[in-house]
């Protein structure tokens, strides 16, 4: 099963400048709440798709209103600073879209 | 019981910033729903920090005067209050008197008179070093990020500015001017995105929690909607216990999944959304599905902070860019271009070894098809598969006449540069422009991102108004 196949919405954008926040949302609550209880979407999948360590992840919340998963991460560098390659954040959500896991 | 209940408050907002525009059928749309208040965004830390530091707008002049003009107008016309927060786009001294500026030219171009308010919001440098030695400031930055703020780092910031709540707003309501009158429109400094349309319903006695939510949704205007458009309006309705949310087009509808989602975006938790003097608790929150394309929400708590804080945003300049824009084609070189740019940035270093003056600049090789977009965060760094490649060169340097000469010199190195293998002999870049070199000028750094704990101060005192005849 692919992640892009049960879902609405895989966005990525800054929150601040120093963080990059990740949101999933789901085609229903009850994909939702397949993924959630399997927890697919845990730290260790966050950073070996991002190549970060676990304290780089500020957070990892279900939002059953929205059907939704939200991953908050620490920006490498904060937006606009020499190196920096999206200001906005919003293009870092690639590798969520390659993401397959086994049928639930 | 009927007779007794509060009439709702109505909020139209009419795009996501300040100069994103709207369509007019949207916008008179809203206004046959007699709105009690017309406000929109102005600004953004998103932009990155060049706008706070240089005191520039990252929205066009012309697009923000049409804009407004259609607001003052009808809000003038209508008795109706006009509210911006974060004017020009950052919320500084120039950033504010830039829109001040538009509001004065629309006055005089349309013959309008009316009082405007002015919410300076930007922060003497010497006022927050006297707030170092007090150690009333919290650093918001992330990991490696940490830096501690010293009077050096505050001395280098070009502008501080502190992201006012609503209670700024509600001073400046009441604030009347020489003439006895009280403002028609109001334009702030750095605002907390909701403040300008939850200011005027909570002084008016309408629920804090239910104001700020629903004035987070509207900043984004019909960004919450489906489809999303940052360029329509959006209508509110505060009741006693609820509050509700309207798109103005036909074209779109608000859904319970469309505003939850809004919930989310660009916050780091939606559960919990803190801005100046307290947070919002979305645990409790219910989205209901009223008619076809309206939305009602209720639930949601504010829990007050103390002490009440408020977010310092600063930005320091650190050089002068120039960058050269090229790509490649040739196999060889793609294969290569991990030792190319090494051998590039060894021939710059050892050619300007002897000048003092050209050795603190930094180089940087943008390489899109490899990693371009995702630098370090990118997965899967290679350029297995690439037939091309998009190369930036990137140099920041202490003066504009720096950046050129690394810039020109790595872009010279570059293209014929010989490697192991070369076929091309006559050039291994290929330049769509001449000139192949481009000055971006400034280039900034955030430099403060700040919680400032207002232990003696009241939040709606320590911004300056002024009321300015019309």
């Amino acid at each position: 099963m692919k992640l892009i196949d049960i879902t609405e919405v895989i966005r990525s954008k800054n929150a601040g400048p120093y963080e990059l926040t990740f949101d999933i949302m789901f085609k229903d609550y009850q994909w939702f709440e397949k993924v959630c209880k399997a927890n697919i979407i845990n730290e260790q999948l966050i950073c070996d798709l991002y190549k970060i360590s676990p304290i780089d992840i500020i957070n990892i919340v279900e939002f059953y209103q929205a059907n939704a998963i939200k991953i908050t991460i620490i920006r490498p560098i904060a937006s606009g600073d020499l190196g920096e390659t999206d200001v906005y954040g919003a293009q870092q959500h690639g590798p969520l879209l390659d993401l397959e896991f086994d049928v639930l | 019981m009927e007779e007794t209940k509060k009439e709702e408050f109505r909020i139209l907002s009419t795009t996501a910033i300040l100069g994103y525009g709207f369509p007019m059928s949207s916008f008179e749309e809203g206004m046959k729903r007699k709105p009690h208040l017309i406000a929109a965004d102005g600004g953004s830390t998103d932009p990155g920090p060049y706008y706070l530091g240089s005191g520039k707008s990252f929205t066009d002049r012309d697009a923000v005067k049409r804009d407004l003009e259609i607001m003052i107008k009808a809000g003038v016309k209508n008795n109706i209050p006009v509210v911006v927060g974060t004017a020009g786009g950052s919320g500084g001294v120039p950033h504010l008197n830039w829109c001040y500026e538009i509001v004065e030219e629309i006055a005089k171009e349309n013959d309008l008179h009316f009082n405007l308010a002015l919410i300076y919001s930007e922060l003497f440098k010497e006022r927050i070093k006297c707030e170092l030695v007090q150690d009333t400031m919290v650093s918001l930055k992330k990991g490696n990020l940490i830096s501690s703020l010293t009077e050096e780092e505050i001395d280098a910031t070009s502008r501080i500015v502190g992201q006012i709540g609503v209670e700024p707003f509600i001073r400046a309501f009441d604030k009347e001017g020489s003439n006895g009158v009280k403002p028609s429109v109001i334009l702030a400094g750095r605002a907390y995105d909701p403040a300008c349309f939850a200011a005027l319903p909570i002084k008016m006695g309408y629920d804090i929690a239910l104001s700020l939510h629903l004035g987070k949704i509207l900043e984004c205007a019909a960004i919450c909607a489906t489809p999303g458009s940052g360029s329509d309006c959006m209508f509110g309705y505060i009741g006693e216990d609820y509050f509700r949310v309207e798109p103005l087009s036909p074209a779109r509808k608000c859904t319970t999944l469309s505003v939850a989602a809004h919930t989310l975006y660009e916050k780091t938790n939606p559960y919990i959304l803190p801005g100046p003097g307290g947070h919002l608790d979305l645990h409790n929150c219910e989205f209901e599905q009223e008619t076809e394309n309206t939305v009602l929400v209720r639930g949601t708590k504010f829990v007050p902070s103390d002490p009440y804080t408020i977010k310092l945003e600063g930005a320091k300049l650190v050089g002068y860019r120039t960058v050269s824009i090229a790509g490649t084609r040739d196999p060889m070189m793609i294969s290569k271009i991990d030792e190319i740019i090494e051998g590039v940035r060894d021939r710059v270093a050892d050619n300007f070894a002897e000048m003092d003056a050209l050795l603190s600049y930094n180089l940087n090789f943008k390489i899109y098809g490899r990693d371009g977009v995702m630098a370090e965060l990118e997965p899967n760094p290679t350029t297995e598969g690439c037939h091309e490649l998009g190369i930036i060169i990137d140099v920041t340097a202490p003066t504009q006449k720096e950046a050129d000469t690394i810039c020109a010199f790595a872009r010279s190195t570059m293209l014929h540069y010989g490697y192991e293998g070369r076929r091309s002999t006559a050039g291994n870049l290929a330049f769509p422009y001449s000139p192949s070199d481009f000055q971006a000028g400034e280039v900034y750094a955030f430099s403060v991102y700040h919680l400032l704990k207002l232990e003696k101060y009241e939040p709606a005192g320590m911004f300056p108004i002024d009321i300015i005849q019309l």
